[in-house]
């Protein structure tokens, strides 16, 4: 399916010609930007999550924790649909990006991840110059402005530019894991999405990058949603606002303001797990 | 437990023997290693002995000739120049229409077939199609291209009927290139909005590329050597000049070769030795760049 193809879809008509949005602070705008309601996930003929519903707030972090394998992943990729390239993923349900369910039959994936960009778990730069890798969202979207001037933008606001404004020529695959991670992040905010989507950014560095990336995702919320995977709770606790814990068998136990959810859950299973008696 | 007894740390016995058969083993593999790379080593050995003082410039830009003295340094020029021309035709035009196809073909299996019964069925047979021998595939060239298709015996059927020979092999290897390529850097591409499109054109085959083409250029040096299917398509041997048309007749090194070695003359055995060197010369040059770029995108 061509750019072409796209471009009449209520989803793909605003180009990202609008500058970064300036929001006020970290506490959000109070509203809800996704809504998920009744998803369920399916890989063949075993069922990954079941009935989740959950609404997160626009501009603010949402943390979605739990132990391994129970549909993290499986939850973030229905918001950009890209469980879609899975052949044997079936999800069932809505997920509202703005009042528009992501799975109508009008609106095209491409266009979606558009506005929901992502961030993978291991760093994957294209083996591009660093200039080439923050670029290319532009370049697809067919981004008409100063491109030079929103590839700085995203470097700066992924806190990266002051390492790398002299190697912009230089393989992405040159940078060290954590700057590849953050040139990751800025290759997914360079075309000015609405939300971000990051499934455990910092479990494949080492801590003091990981510190790194949990301060730049506080300043992301600034202006973007944050939703993000971390099997950490002491990074979900530090980094977000509201906290989804998930529990294995794919269900949603619990939802709610960070701090409510650690310090007095209302399920004893998230009670177990977030003291540690298992997971 | 007697100490005299124990004994189990001399170098005698059995361990020794075992220690010698491991020997014997070492030197049996190193023999045949040795017999692959003397046999080709006498070859050329040979064939550069055959053709000593054939060689010469005006043997890679004059025309044979039916006499043996006009190959001989002083004598009015003669050579292999119209079949070496025709050949670096035969093998561009081959090596374009494969990529073309190889490419499109691999691509398509990789990124966008469903994996069904259907698609494995063609990719077995693709693999299958690679052992076909060459001169089936010369019988098929002829019939399709030179007579169906009216093309006669001419360059276009000469590199078409190659084209079909290289092409599972050719296809085979993008394929492999193509897989070789980390999912994680198609999710990438496909999380910043790119169309399927645009992740096979920007991530998959840069990524490939060098596989692509260390796949083809080894195909290509074998359809240079290949004489079967060119001689079924009914490439000409006394040509005088390199091909002029698409259309037109030509000569390969191979046919050329060929056509020297069964003269009664003693001397053309020496004439076809020096067809043979600057053949593998070719073929030698070619290999080596394959080489070259694989080990390029290799080290990165
Ligand atoms: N591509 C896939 N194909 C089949 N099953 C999958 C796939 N991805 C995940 N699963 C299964 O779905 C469940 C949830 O996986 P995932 O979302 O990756 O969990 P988490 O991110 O919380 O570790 C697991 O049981 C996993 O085995
Ligand atoms: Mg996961």
């Amino acid at each position: 399916m061509s750019y072409e193809d796209t471009t009449d879809d209520s989803l793909v008509d605003q180009r990202p010609t609008a500058g970064l949005e300036t929001a006020t602070t970290n506490s959000g705008t109070g509203r809800t930007i996704i809504e998920a309601e009744d998803v369920n996930v399916w890989y063949g003929e075993t069922q990954a999550l079941h009935d989740i519903s959950m609404e997160i707030p626009e501009q603010q972090v949402t943390a979605l924790i739990g132990p391994s394998g129970c549909g993290k992943s499986t939850f973030l990729r229905c918001i950009n649909r890209m469980n879609d390239l899975i052949d044997t993923a079936r999800v069932e349900g809505a997920v509202r990006l703005r009042g528009k369910n992501v799975y109508d039959d009008d609106v095209d994936p491409v266009a979606l991840r558009r506005k929901v960009g992502m961030v993978f778990q291991k760093p994957n730069p294209f083996p591009k110059s660093v200039y080439d890798n923050v670029a290319y969202g532009l370049n697809i979207q067919g981004y008409d402005g100063d491109i030079d001037a929103r590839v700085e933008e995203a470097l700066r606001s992924a806190a990266l530019w002051d390492e790398v404004k002299d190697q912009l020529d230089e393989s992405g695959l040159e940078l060290s894991g954590g700057q590849q991670q953050r040139l990751c992040i800025a290759r997914a905010i360079a075309p000015d999405p609405e939300v971000v989507l990051m499934d455990e950014p910092a479990s494949a560095l080492d801590p003091v990058a990981t510190s790194k990336i949990e301060d730049l995702i506080d300043d992301l919320a600034r202006d973007y949603t944050v939703v993000i995977v971390t099997h950490n709770m002491q990074q979900a606790a530090r980094i977000s606002d509201k906290t989804a814990v998930f529990l294995t068998g794919g269900e949603l136990v619990e939802f709610g303001d960070t701090a409510t959810v650690f310090a007095n859950p209302e399920s004893d299973r998230v009670e177990d797990y977030i003291t540690g008696k298992f997971g | 437990m007697a100490t005299e007894e124990f004994d189990g740390l001399d170098a005698n016995g059995s361990l020794a023997r075992k220690r010698l058969y491991g020997r014997i083993f070492v030197g049996v593999c190193f023999l045949s290693t040795l017999v692959g790379v003397v046999a080709l080593a006498l070859l050329l050995a040979d064939v550069i002995y055959e053709s000593w003082g054939w060689l010469s410039w005006e043997f890679l830009t004059y025309p044979p000739s039916r006499f043996a003295e006009n190959y001989l340094p002083g004598g009015r020029g003669a050579g292999i120049y119209p079949a070496l021309v025709g050949s670096i035709f035969l093998i561009v035009l081959t090596a374009v229409f494969t990529v073309f196809l190889g490419v499109g073909a691999a691509i398509y299996l990789e990124e966008y077939a469903a994996d069904n019964r259907l698609t494995r069925f063609i990719e077995a047979n693709i693999a299958n199609l690679a052992g076909v021998p060459s001169i089936v595939y010369g019988l098929l060239g002829l019939a399709i291209f030179v007579r169906a298709a009216g093309l006669g015996s001419s360059l276009l059927a000469g590199s078409l009927t190659l084209t079909l020979l290289i092409l599972p092999i050719v296809i085979v290897a993008a394929q492999e290139a193509i897989r070789a390529v980390p999912d994680s850097q198609r999710r990438a591409a496909y999380g910043v909005g790119a169309t399927k499109w645009e992740v096979t054109r920007d991530v998959v085959l840069p990524s490939a590329l060098p596989g692509i083409m260390t796949g083809t250029i080894l195909s290509l040096s074998r359809a240079i050597g290949e004489t079967a299917p060119i001689l079924m398509v009914g490439a000409a041997t006394s040509m005088f000049r390199p091909p002029y048309s698409l259309t037109g007749p030509f000569s390969a090194m191979p046919m050329q070769i060929f056509d020297w070695a069964r003269l009664p003359q003693a001397e053309f055995q020496h004439v076809a030795a020096a067809g043979s060197v600057v053949l593998l010369t070719v073929l030698l040059l070619m290999n080596a760049t394959a080489i070259a770029i694989r080990n390029r995108y290799d080290t990165r």
